[in-house]
């Protein structure tokens, strides 16, 4: 079983990376990008039968090492 | 006062640390990150800078949950002291131990240059030898180091008298122009700069020399 996690910066925390793809897509002239927020794909390989055993799993790595909760949200879906 | 050095694949600043250490009278021993037990007797640990685990996922993020770590915090809740300076304060925030996070400097550059800070806690065993208010000259080089915190954690760290160091002009865009900061009971300290790197007179400044020199010396 496959799964994706995609870890993002949260709403209203300031993205350095995000804000500087931004100005470089701007400069290239495309003046229609409004945001750009950078985050991070993980794709884990797992031994798991259950999918809700997975998910659940998979939760707990997020919280314990995968995302920041502190300034990150995660999302994860199977792939 | 017996200190303990604790390495990690990438560290690079153990040696200046457990250098900055001696100079100043104590005992120092080194730790390998896979080691499970501290000897006894140990007064302060230390977490020096670097790049540990090559700052891969998040700066700090792998070394926070290495072997060694299960002591390191126990030492914590004991009450035993602690340091994480540049790549340590990193650790230390994604371990947990002190609140925040360290980001991305907001210009997204690496800085390396000599900063003022003003000394703003006098009462840590880390602070006591500097006069409150004084500025001393640090270096920093760091890529993360924009401090972050939520707001509660903020006016917290402000009642409790735990912002350690602030910067004259901020360089990177930290919370409240935080560069170190205590934990509540004032014994574990997180700092961006490297006052190891301003102990001798080759340095060109020894603002750093009392910050070690005062460690677990009664004023």
């Amino acid at each position: 079983m496959k799964a994706r996690v995609t870890v993002m910066l949260k709403n209203g925390v300031l993205d350095p990376q995000g804000e500087a793809v931004k100005q470089a897509l701007n400069s290239l002239e495309y003046n229609n990008v409004e945001s750009v927020r950078q985050g991070k794909v993980i794709e884990i390989g797992l031994v798991e039968t259950s999918k809700e055993k997975a998910n659940k799993s998979i939760q707990e790595m997020c919280e314990k090492l995968l995302a920041n909760t502190v300034i990150e949200s995660y999302e994860i879906e199977f792939i | 006062m017996r200190a303990a050095v604790i390495i990690f694949p990438g560290s690079n600043c153990d040696r200046d640390l457990l250098a900055a250490l001696r100079l100043t009278g104590h005992e120092t021993i080194s730790i390998w990150h896979k080691e499970t037990e501290l000897p006894k007797n140990i007064d302060l640990i230390a977490i020096p800078g670097g790049f540990s685990f090559g700052d891969y996922l998040r700066c700090g993020a792998i070394a926070a949950r290495s072997p060694i770590f299960g002591e390191v915090i126990r030492h914590i809740d004991r009450g035993g002291y602690a340091l994480g300076i540049c790549n340590g304060f990193q650790i230390l925030t994604e371990a947990g131990i002190l609140p925040g996070i360290l980001q991305l400097n907001e210009g997204t550059k690496f800085i390396s240059k000599v900063v003022d800070l003003r000394v703003k806690n006098i009462s840590s065993t880390f602070t006591h030898s500097y006069s409150s208010n004084r500025i001393i000259s640090i270096p920093i080089a760091h890529h993360e180091g924009n401090y972050f915190a939520s707001k509660d954690d903020l006016k917290k760290l402000h009642d409790e008298n735990c912002i350690a160091f602030e910067y004259i002009d901020n360089p990177n865009g930290a919370s409240d122009n935080i560069a170190g900061i205590l934990s509540k009971n004032h014994r574990v300290l997180g700092m961006m700069p490297h006052p190891e790197r301003h102990t001798e007179s080759a340095h060109g400044s020894q603002d750093g020399y009392s910050f070690f020199k005062g460690l677990f010396e009664t004023s």
